[in-house]
């Protein structure tokens, strides 16, 4: 018998139940108003009084009101015909629900439980298997979707049965599995999992090395993300953190994208809705639709539910990465489920920590962090999460504490300078501050030298230094004046605003520009890595300037040219040529 | 929004407590956030525990006795909506200040369900204003929720005013906060004069009347909205002026409500009690809500947490700025940003749009640096002289708020003056374009 309660007291949506049996921790409970069932998680539990946090609005709530336990943390439903949905953060499907407007307590399935799938077999009867462990497969879009052993299956099973290749519905048994004690299980091509529980059902996790291209040079060249890495990229509004986060979510080399729009703009999301049903994936030729799933909790959205978006995205991430597949994560913005927290923490009326966001706040992003990367699977094969979310510091902060916070999990660190987009240099990350620590991983290192050329890193510190000598000179040029530095300052401050406007800006907005793949990027790199090594005659300071930028301009239309094809070829020559006007022999 | 009690309700008649915004009494079966009448004052319901209820009573708690009658209504805030909104004067409550009839249509709670995000299209349809700050550089469309944000005495009102007119909406419904008498009489003058007061509804409390009513406000207007947005498919302007009154007000009932403040003692929660507002933009497959807003700041100061946090939210903002080197406003093309721009830009606009509004903006910021060395004391180089004078070109013939141009205009204005003082390798645009529109003759023609 699970257990009851009544509403004793309500305060926006933290709501104080008083309950009749035992309750646990982050327990789901449904309260009943008018006909309507609200969902709430528990959050905090007093002797007989429970606190616990609605995922709707609480308006009309009273006094006694039913409540009724569900024995169940706050699940999500894993199986075949997630991708391409639009879910909100507690994974019903948008598009299932009726009316233009939400409507409180409607709930859908996550997927069909109707639609017949092609099962195909891969284990045997008689084989040993455990959590994790591939028991059949059928085609989702183009992915060979793994069913599994539910992860939540301990120890050793064996297999008793398993369905033979033909058409099933998601909940039909596939499997019969008997353990050691001759427990019998029987399986269906779907399972349920506890969000905020990370899925283990791994052998190990081992170092992340492959460089994951994302098109957008200022990450892969300069700070580059690995399969399985995590990055943050805090930002002032208005810096185009979402942008870069729509670029990479169409342009990155991965198998699927999970984008979680967690209490950000909806129009953000409807721009996604839009184009990823149109745009290609730029590897297979498929629509981005394909590979993608939304899980989208916008910012008028309940705020309990922003927690939750997270949480749900990320699971669902773990379980397609056990099928051996590459997932990206991403999540805009962290911040606004920071703010979830410290607004539920306020309520609660527990003591609170920096800018009163609760004090368990790093750990809590912290352990979210770190379910993201390479695992290596119980079969041998591998999969992976990289994960990259943004944060929305109060007031451009960075050191506010989230993204403190952030900054002491997360690998890479692309931070977005107010100043670098009010001057319209975008992507505007902060080419001397932002860093990836993946660039010192040996590993890392190793990959790169053999998979783009020998001495690639080396060639990437000496691009960073060129940008750090030119900034370093920018300053002096700044308080001296033109005339009082010695005419190389000029030529130092504009080889890195060479790398700048040549390199490391991109237009988001331009068909070419928007995203470069890794060879073009090696191409152009090198390039400039040979301007950036000559030397130059110069008479005057105003002659660098001006001679620059040309170079500049000439290295711009290359980069809105296809890759080696005529035009861009006629840029390059006619370079070549204005290089030579000034070159030292 | 009804003021008389239902028949047959119970009439409590003991407050336990009471604070400057709350009340707090011994009731049963009462609901969250439902409505209250204190002693004929509004109030609303915004705490229970056990049979102790707090209520919000928004003209304030002066002169309450704590024997007074408290009725409860049995319902949220609620509007009615129909027809009869058209041309017409309303407080916070919904009751008319125009000394016409009460409102008749459909009741409807006000502060309702969101739209589902799958159920909104993608804002495409381009608000023209005729300013170039606006068009040129920060292109305005609708279903976009922007604000404006100026000092407080920059005339944000009157850009509003004007900008409500060009806009060419169906319907404008303004939301007065805290506005001063003289600004609420502008405003209706500017309609009358213009002779859109069919299309005008107003929700208004001004500064005479108590801060907490402006909560309302908002929630009023956009119900209001939705209802012709939805049901009579209409392109309705939201105008809201000014949201950091607004703000203000909430941060003095969570103070009243003894919650702990957060950045610039603003209340927590701030985040999404702004979202719950400028989300309600929405573009429809037939009518649209756009909402322009006023914030007003602190000298420019955009970090503090009421500016800060619209940031996040609202689709861009226009920064209004009063520029020295030609004694006028301008729309600040460093700070403003119209995120839904290039939803338009090169494609209801002239192919160039994108890159002149980068060239441009680009070259400005040029100026910028050169005055800092100007200021400094520095000799300037050729190209800082040039990029010093078409900065003031730019500025008075684009940027000012007086402008007055359609965006072909705009376009071809900033050619001229690409033309006028810069190579054609200087303005750093696609080649093509360049070609193609880059004036043929020395003085820009």
């Amino acid at each position: 018998m699970s257990t009851k309660g009544r509403v004793v007291g309500v305060v926006s949506n933290l709501v104080t139940i008083e309950v009749d049996g035992p309750v646990s921790q982050n327990e789901i409970c449904q309260i009943s108003l008018e006909g309507v069932q609200l969902k709430a998680e528990v959050i905090k539990i007093q002797g007989k009084r429970v606190f616990a946090q609605v995922f709707e609005s609480t308006r009309g709530l009273k006094v006694d009101c039913p409540v009724e336990f569900t024995e169940h943390m706050l699940e999500v439903e894993l199986g075949p015909g997630l991708l391409s949905k639009n879910f909100d953060g507690l994974q019903n499907d948008l598009d299932a629900l009726s009316g233009v407007f939400l409507k409180r307590g409607e709930l859908t399935t996550a997927f069909s439980y109707e639609k017949k799938w092609e099962f195909a077999p891969v284990a045997k009867k008689g084989e040993k298997v455990e959590a994790g462990d591939w028991l059949g497969e059928v085609r989702e879009n183009w992915i060979n979707h793994k069913i599994m052993v539910p992860f939540s299956f301990e120890g050793l099973w064996e297999v008793e049965s398993i369905a033979v290749k033909g058409t099933y519905t998601v909940k039909e048994v596939i499997a019969v599995l008997k353990n050691t004690a001759g427990e019998q299980r029987r399986v269906t091509m779907t399972q349920r999992w506890p969000v905020k529980i990370p899925v283990r059902a791994y052998a190990n996790k081992p170092v992340a090395f492959k460089l994951l291209q994302t098109g957008v040079r200022l990450i892969d060249t300069v700070n580059p993300m690995v399969e399985g890495g995590t990055g943050f990229i805090p930002g002032p509004f208005g810096c185009g953190k979402t942008v870069l986060q729509h670029i990479i979510a169409a342009n990155a080399q991965v198998d699927m994208v999970i984008i979680c729009a967690c209490g950000e703009r909806a129009n953000e999301v409807v721009e996604i809705f839009k184009e990823f049903p149109e745009l290609d994936d730029p590897f297979t030729g498929r629509k981005l639709i394909e590979r993608t799933i939304i899980i989208c909790n916008t910012s008028n959205m309940p705020v309990a539910a922003r927690e939750a978006s997270v949480y749900t995205a990320m699971t669902i991430a773990e379980y397609y990465r056990q099928m051996g597949l590459k997932i990206l994560l991403l999540a805009d913005s962290t911040s606004r489920w920071a703010q979830a927290l410290r607004e539920m923490s306020n309520r609660m009326e527990e003591l609170p920590g920096p800018d009163a966001f609760p004090m368990d706040l790093p750990a809590i992003v912290a352990n979210f962090y770190s379910r993201a990367g390479l695992v290596e699977l119980v079969n041998g094969q591998t999969g992976s999460i990289t994960f990259i979310g943004t944060v929305s510091p109060a007031g451009g902060n960075l050191k506010e504490p989230v993204v403190e916070a952030t900054k002491k999990v997360a690998r890479c660190f692309y931070a977005l300078a107010q100043k670098r987009a009010d001057s319209k240099r975008y992507p505007s990350i902060d080419t001397i501050e932002s860093y990836s620590k993946y660039l010192e991983y040996k590993e890392v290192q190793e990959y790169l030298q053999e998979n783009l050329e020998p001495h690639w890193v080396e060639k990437i510190y000496f691009i960073r230094d060129v940008l750090l000598r030119g900034k370093e000179a920018y300053d002096q040029i700044n308080i001296l004046g033109d005339d009082s530095v010695p005419i190389e300052y000029h030529v130092r401050y504009w080889k890195s605003e060479l790398i700048d406007f040549g390199f490391l800006q991109q237009d988001a907005f331009d068909p070419i520009d928007k995203a470069t793949p890794l060879d073009r990027q090696r191409y152009m790199i090198d390039l400039i890595y040979r301007i950036c090594r000559m030397d130059f005659d110069f008479d005057s300071f105003g002659d660098v300037a001006a001679y620059f930028k040309r170079i500049i301009n000439q290295v711009k239309q290359m980069n809105y040219s296809e890759f080696q094809k005529e035009g861009f070829e006629k840029f390059e020559d006619e370079l070549d040529s204005i290089v030579m006007e000034r070159k030292k022999s | 929004m009804t003021r008389q009690p239902p028949a047959f309700t119970t009439v409590y008649t003991r407050i336990e407590q009471i604070t400057k915004a709350t009340c707090s009494l011994r009731a049963r079966g009462v609901a969250n956030e439902e409505m209250a009448l204190i002693d004929g004052r509004p109030a609303q319901v915004v705490k229970i525990l056990d049979d102790l209820v707090t209520l919000q009573v928004f003209s304030g708690t002066q002169g309450i006795a704590t024997d007074v009658d408290v009725v409860f209504l049995g319902e949220p805030p609620t509007l009615r909506v129909g027809p009869d909104l058209s041309g017409r004067f309303f407080n916070a409550y919904g009751r008319p200040i125009d000394g016409g009839p009460d409102l008749e249509g459909k009741k409807v709670p006000i502060g309702g369900p969101s739209v589902n995000p799958v159920r909104r299209k993608q804002p495409s349809e381009l608000i023209s204003t005729g300013i170039a700050g606006i068009d040129l550089n920060n292109t305005l469309v609708t279903g976009q929720k922007i604000p404006f944000f100026a000092d407080p005495d920059q005339p944000f009102n009157q850009v509003m005013a004007t900008v409500a007119l060009r806009a060419g909406a169906d319907r404008i419904i303004l939301g007065g906060m805290g506005l001063s008498n003289d600004d609420y009489l502008y405003y209706r003058r500017v309609f009358e004069d213009a002779g859109v007061l069919e299309r005008i509804t107003c929700f208004i409390n001004t500064n005479d009347d108590p801060p907490v009513e402006r909560l309302l406000i908002p929630d009023m207007v956009l119900s209001a909205a939705e209802y012709f947005a939805v049901e009579k498919k209409e392109n309705v302007l939201v105008l809201l002026t000014d949201m950091t009154l607004f703000c203000d007000a909430l941060s003095i009932v969570s103070n009243r409500m003894d919650q702990i403040p957060s950045k610039d003692s603003m209340p927590g929660s701030l985040y999404s009690d702004l979202a719950r507002i400028y989300e309600k933009a929405v573009q429809f497959e037939k009518g649209s809500i756009t909402i322009i807003a006023v914030t007003t700041l602190s000298s420019g100061d955009i970090t503090h947490a009421i500016p800060d946090n619209t940031g996040y939210i609202t689709e861009g903002q226009l920064f209004l700025r009063r520029n020295t080197d030609i004694s006028k406003v301008i729309v600040d093309p460093f700070r403003s940003l119209s995120r839904l721009k290039q939803l338009v830009i090169g494609k209801r606009t002239r192919e160039d749009h994108p890159q002149v509004m980068n060239a441009g903006v680009r070259l400005y910021a040029d100026a910028a640096n050169a005055k800092t060395k100007q200021d400094n004391g520095f000799d300037l180089s050729d190209y800082d002289e040039r990029t010093l004078k078409f900065a003031l070109d730019y500025a008075r013939e684009l940027l000012a708020i007086d402008v007055n141009v359609d965006v072909e205009t705009m376009l071809d204005t900033s050619w001229k003056l690409f033309a006028k003082y810069f190579k054609k390798e200087e303005v750093s645009i696609k080649k093509e374009l360049v070609e193609k529109y880059w004036p043929k003759n020395e003085d820009g023609r």
